[in-house]
């Protein structure tokens, strides 16, 4: 993918926001690759991670639009700094008896984990970067995936000495 | 003491020194309505328009006319959705409007009710912002940010929608006398730095142009632009929405720029090596081909909207703020060390290469003609309103010949939707500029495509006595797209001949105005002079040549510099 960026937001929490947001998105044709949002520590506000993706300009443009809409408060690009992705992601697999061994050993390899056992299939949850999520997908693919429910990547910079990386609402 | 919603409304709109209302009742604002009536009336003037469209370009007119938001209140569903164009219009062109629609009551809400629209959702993409009140308490304050937000950093409009309990319910009025928006702080101050590196390059400049436009006139910076330029001696083009930003007559100003831009100031862009762009945006209609755009310039850009700079241009100097404060700073910064005798002498040349270019190719038509020239209307219309009328137009030929041929020397006297390009504004809006300058000369220039998309307000004119004079340029066609049909599809005019139409002299009497008629150029004068006599509306039907086109003309996505010229 060209030029990923991870753009984390924060944004009053009102309804109708996420609205703004996205609309946003679509009404200029930038793309939005993923979105997540929840509350902050502070409840009147929320965060919002975006995953997009597109050349400098447009990108430049992606964050002043953001920045313009009113009940955005903060618009970071993470991008250009250090920074912790995580995507949660849930896969179903094919797995009969035969099969399990090997389930089980790539759950354990990627330090995923089973959530559910059933007859015949497994439900399993891993946690990681974008290169960790697509590496387990493409291994577990050869058990016949059911299924994949993904939240969307969140970000946070890097925590530097001395300086605070909580929810503050400036 | 509680108050109930509706006057909580309509206090907070004295509060906030509101003297007009543009709109339009309905189920869902009827308690709104019955007390502006009993309770109100001696405070706000009520003006009922036809149509809710014409409500929102009447309370645009009304604002840029006067620099002071326009109010526009009308029904739910239908009355909202109606508003949607004038919302576009005012959005495109950052204009403070601010709209209030009824909504069916909050437990209906989402329920399909009778003449329920998500206006909120339906307008946010062409709003600075809107709000649906939830609470009665909530009312005032909202009001209070929508004024705020609605008329500073780059205007625009605003739409509050009111659910019919929270008109009805009483709450405690209080009405804040401060906002403080966390999330929204525009930026208004000129970055110093870079003022001081726009000097230099202006300090250095042998063929400079300054590019001015609507921002100019929405910061009051038209004075500080006179100063800049006059003490420079640099000349001056304009975007549409800039007109009379910069007085016409004076010596430096070069004519529009863009499509529909004179040949002196589109060939001054593309050799200028000194761009200063105040209040302007770099629209398509203004650049043609972007990478050709001022290709030999440094560019220094002074706008309000972070969103405008280097989007559709790169720029050296880009400046974050207000224009008059940006413009006052640089004067400042070029009063204490100025451009060098070296530089001055090379910018005399450059005046000299500008006159030849004006000499080259003026604007012009054919002044013998019998059959009437559009140019000539305009021309005449000038003449006999010494320059003096607000003129609004409508969208296509009429507006771009009114733009070429009435000279505009002031601030606020030229009302046209230059964004969204919407045919059926310059009536209303000429309306709502008549109802802020009862004694002033407003016109409204019209093409007989146009001018019936909101004919209807002829009613409202004749009702509350405005003298507006409507000058429909009629030609049979819809000019504008007859004209690149002409250049660019083979000369088929596929669907753009509206010879049947009505009778516009019979029409405005039929709704109780004065109707006028001119066949012939020797008729224009006089058929000008009585309308002007005449005290109250005025509808001139000027038969003109049916195939006059608007020249020089760029063809879209063209370079500027190509013209088709007469």
């Amino acid at each position: 993918m060209e030029n990923r960026k991870v753009i984390s937001a924060l944004v009053e929490n009102k309804p109708g926001v996420l609205a703004r947001v996205s609309g946003m998105f679509s009404g200029r044709g930038f793309n939005i690759d993923s979105l997540s949002v929840a509350p902050t520590m502070d409840p009147e506000f929320s965060r919002m991670t975006i995953i997009s993706h597109g050349n400098e300009a447009i990108f430049e443009q992606i964050l002043k639009q953001l920045r313009k809409l009113i009940n955005v408060s903060k618009v970071q690009d993470l991008t250009r700094g250090d920074y912790v992705d995580r995507e949660l992601v849930l896969v179903r697999v094919k797995a009969a008896s035969a099969k399990r061994a090997e389930a089980l050993r790539i759950v354990e390899i990627f330090r995923a984990r089973i959530v559910d056992v059933a007859q015949d299939n497994l439900t399993i949850e891993v946690t990681g970067s974008q290169g960790k999520i697509e590496a387990i997908l493409e291994l577990l693919s050869s058990l016949s995936i059911l299924e994949v429910i993904r939240t969307g990547t969140v970000a946070i910079p890097r925590g530097r000495k001395g300086s605070k990386s909580g929810d503050s609402g400036d | 003491m509680k108050i109930s919603g509706a006057q909580i409304l309509l206090r907070s709109l004295k509060a906030e020194n509101v003297d007009t209302i543009f709109g339009y009742p309905g189920g869902a604002v009827i308690d709104i309505f019955d007390t502006l009536f009993r309770e109100f009336s001696q405070d706000f003037r009520f003006i009922l328009v036809r149509h809710e469209q014409a409500a929102v370009h009447a309370a645009d007119g009304y604002a840029r006319a006067t620099g002071r938001p326009g109010i526009c209140l009308v029904t739910s569903g239908p009355g909202g959705t109606n508003t949607v164009t004038g919302l576009a219009t005012a959005y495109m062109d950052s204009i403070p409007v601010i709209v209030f629609t009824g909504q069916v009551p909050t437990p209906l809400i989402g329920n399909d009710a009778f003449q329920e629209a998500d206006i909120v959702g339906i307008t946010r993409p062409c709003t600075k912002h809107n709000y649906l009140v939830a609470r009665t308490e909530d009312l005032a304050s909202t009001i209070k940010e929508a004024f705020f937000i609605s008329t500073t950093g780059r205007p625009g409009p605003i739409l509050i929608d009111l659910p019919k309990d929270v008109v009805q319910k009483k709450a405690k009025f209080e009405y804040p006398d401060k906002i403080e928006i966390p999330t929204y702080k525009p930026n208004v101050k000129a970055h110093i730095p870079s003022v001081k590196r726009a000097a230099e390059l202006i300090r250095q400049a042998e063929r400079p142009v300054i590019y001015a436009g609507g921002g100019v006139i929405t910061s009051g910076a038209h004075e500080e632009l006179y100063k800049l330029a006059s003490m420079l001696n640099f000349p001056v083009t304009m975007t549409l929405m800039g007109l009379g930003c910069f007085p016409a007559i004076h010596p430096l100003f070069l004519g529009m720029l863009g499509m529909h831009g004179t040949y002196r100031a589109n060939m001054a862009i593309d050799n200028t090596d000194l761009l200063l762009a105040v209040g302007a945006r770099f629209d398509d209609r203004v650049t043609g081909r972007v990478e050709e755009f001022a290709r030999h310039a440094k560019i220094i850009h002074i706008d309000i909207d972070p969103t405008s700079i280097q989007k559709n241009i790169l720029v050296e100097v880009p400046i974050v703020c207000d224009a008059r404060d940006g413009l006052s700073r640089l004067i400042e910064e070029l009063k204490t060390k100025r451009r060098s005798a070296k530089a001055d002498e090379k910018l005399k040349d450059w005046h000299s290469q500008l006159t030849a270019w004006r000499n080259e190719q003026r604007l012009r038509f054919d002044r013998t003609s019998e059959v009437i020239k559009p140019q000539f209307v305009i021309e005449k219309l000038y003449e006999l309103t010494a320059g003096k009328a607000i003129v609004a137009t409508e969208v296509g030929q009429n507006q771009m010949w009114a733009a070429q041929y009435y000279l505009f020397d002031n601030p606020r006297t030229f009302l046209s939707s230059g964004g969204l390009g919407t045919m059926g504004y310059g009536f209303p809006a000429a309306i709502g500029a008549q109802v802020a300058y009862p004694d002033k000369v407003v016109i409204d220039v019209a093409g007989d495509g146009s001018i019936q998309m909101n004919i209807q307000e002829l009613a409202t004119v004749v009702q509350y006595k405005l003298p507006v004079k409507i000058a429909i340029l009629n030609n049979g066609y819809l000019g504008m797209v007859r004209q690149w049909q002409e250049h660019f599809y083979d000369q088929v005019y596929a669907y753009t001949d509206i010879t049947v139409a009505p009778d516009f002299v019979k029409l405005a009497e039929a709704y109780g105005a004065v109707g006028l008629r001119a066949t012939k150029s020797s008729e224009v004068e006089n058929v000008i002079k009585k309308s002007l006599q005449i005290k109250g509306p005025v509808v001139i039907d000027f038969v003109v040549d049916r195939e006059e086109g608007v020249y020089p003309m760029v063809p879209a996505g063209a370079p500027i510099k190509e013209m088709i010229l007469v």
